[in-house]
């Protein structure tokens, strides 16, 4: 338990004593986009009955801005500790690939919470976006955290170089996001796009995560939590392989 | 006895390529011992094995009779190593390097040792500085630090002397010396012999992935018969009878290489048939050097097999 904890803690305090870029730019980021697209779309865009396009817009950017950073911690972190070299220090360790798999994840999670949560505090002083149903919003928050912080595990053993990283966030988790109803509901989309968006397992997150602000989605956040769930369970279950078989870790 | 490292058999390849090719190697307790080569005879990736950073084709290896694979948790808080890469972590400072380090292995309320180890190492001045800030010789210190901090009973240093400086590399070889004498097992791999003869008991030397030999450094320069004799002559020739026998020149001195000692007789006597004068004579006895040239050398190494699917 205590060496877990303490690559937890030294996660943690890994990006913290980079706070003001791990957390207070992608909340001043997050902000922008809001800022930008609220004043462009307000008059053109009504996405529920009765909720303004900012307000709307308001869950799924701390969404995004939850599991973009989520992804950055693990993935970066690892990346970093593979190119300097000192994730020997970790591999000489006792540590099992269960503890070392848990100890990323929980940090990429605290991370995104914590940029999530700022941006959601910082929006309040300017809209009034309700929060209907805490346990839906915080359910979404830690398994889009978590989910995300898997992947930037698998990214971050993978990628043998910073450009493989940076391709990995450009093309597969940006389109993602950005394609997962962020900005707009999928009803409002063509019916191909609608289909595409259904198997799109971030527009599952985004969706019930909006659900514990509005009481309102597109599909039932069973359903979505089930298939987040479901999601998480599966590329948890890859990651520990990878980590167990020291992919690329272990030669 | 349980042996501090045993490795049985063990081969790795990566791809067609073969690093090692069934070493067998045991490291009593309380031994220094050393692992001597030439670069890219295996012995990285013989320490990385052993220490759980390399998965091995087939073959064992074990510390203090855990299996590094099977019983790794154990067998890892039983090593401690010291890697050949100068690595750090750029976020951290020295003791928060070595708090974290500590935490690892699962180790609660370490601090007096931690704070041993920085004394003992001279990096107290430096405790609170960022790893980034660090000259080279101060990172090989925190590495060595870092190997400590579980206490191993086995450590292991994989070129630990590769450019430090004269007085770094001193204090850490009374350091480890002093942890030698306290019981704990040293393996260390250099490419300066004298440090290896002049501090292990016993040495492996490897070559192309296989141990080419294996002995106390004792039997070892036994084994080589004859000596070298430096001699300066006045006039400065050397009797033709005695050319054969000189293997170089350096300092206006000639060396003789002598099969056995009881040559030195016909040496004398071409000498003095030839009326020159002696001005300098040094009988060298072999050493470790010498060792290692003639067994690299000489030692015909099976060529590798080629891969059949």
């Amino acid at each position: 338990m205590t060496g877990f904890l303490t690559l937890l803690y030294k996660e943690l305090l890994r990006f913290w004593k980079v706070g003001f870029q791990t957390v207070f730019a992608p909340m001043v980021s997050t902000l922008l986009y809001l800022l930008i697209f609220s004043h462009v779309l307000e008059e053109h865009v009504q996405a529920y009955p009765g909720v303004a396009y900012t307000v709307f817009l308001v869950p799924g950017l701390v969404m995004m801005a939850m599991l973009q950073n989520a992804f950055a911690n693990s993935s970066s972190s690892l990346i970093q500790s593979k190119i300097t070299g000192n994730l020997i220090f970790i591999l000489l360790s006792p540590l099992s690939y269960r503890e070392i798999f848990f100890a990323y994840v929980t940090a990429s999670v605290v991370r995104g919470l914590a940029v999530g949560l700022g941006v959601y505090l910082v929006t309040l002083t300017f809209f009034d976006v309700p929060l209907s149903s805490f346990p839906w919003v915080l359910m979404f928050a830690l398994m889009g955290s978590a989910l995300l912080g898997a992947i930037g595990v698998i990214a971050g053993i993978w990628a043998e170089k910073f450009d493989q990283l940076a391709a990995f966030q450009n093309f597969v988790i940006l389109p993602l996001t950005f394609l997962s109803g962020v900005f707009y509901t999928i009803p409002s989309l063509p019916p191909f796009w609608q289909g595409l968006s259904h198997l799109n397992p971030f527009f599952y997150m985004i969706d019930g995560f909006r659900y514990g602000f509005f009481r309102a989605s597109d599909i039932s956040p069973y359903v979505s939590l089930g298939i987040v769930a479901t999601c998480f369970v599966a590329v948890s279950w890859l990651t520990l392989q990878m980590l167990k078989r020291g992919y690329k870790i272990r030669h | 006895m349980i042996p501090a490292i045993e490795v049985e058999q063990m081969h790795k390849r990566y791809g067609a390529l073969r690093v090692l090719a069934g070493i067998d190697l045991k490291v009593e307790p309380g031994e220094f011992f050393a692992l001597l080569g030439p670069n890219g005879a295996g012995k990285t990736t013989l320490i990385n094995i052993i220490a759980g950073l390399t998965r091995a084709t087939s073959g064992r290896a074990r510390v203090m009779g855990y299996d590094v694979v099977s019983r790794y948790r154990q067998a890892r808080r039983m090593l401690g190593v010291v890697p050949q890469e100068l690595v750090f972590d750029p976020f951290f400072t020295v003791r928060e390097t070595l708090v974290l380090q500590s935490g690892y292995y699962g180790l609660k309320n370490n601090g007096s040792w931690i704070e041993e180890i920085i004394h003992h190492l001279d990096l107290a001045d430096k405790a609170d500085t960022n790893m980034r800030a660090l000259s080279g010789g101060m990172k090989r210190r925190v590495l060595v630090a870092q190997a400590l901090v579980h206490k191993p009973p086995v450590i292991v240093l994989d070129e630990p002397t590769a450019g430090v400086d004269v007085e770094l590399r001193q204090g850490l070889w009374r350091f480890i010396k002093q942890l030698n004498r306290e019981g704990h097992t040293i393996v260390l791999t250099t490419h300066y012999l004298e440090e290896a003869e002049a501090l292990c008991s016993r040495v492996a030397m490897m070559k192309q992935g296989n141990v080419v030999a294996l002995d106390s450094i004792r039997n070892l320069v036994g084994s080589v018969s004859g000596c070298s004799v430096r001699l300066r002559l006045s006039p400065d020739t050397l009797p033709p009878a005695l050319q054969p026998l000189m293997s170089s020149r350096e300092e206006g001195c000639y060396i003789l290489t002598l099969a056995e000692y009881s040559q030195l007789e016909q040496v004398m006597a071409a000498l003095r048939k030839a009326a020159l004068h002696v001005l300098e004579m040094q009988v060298l006895q072999p050493d470790l050097e010498e060792v290692f040239i003639r067994i690299m050398g000489t030692h015909k190494i099976r060529k590798p097999e080629t891969l059949s699917v």
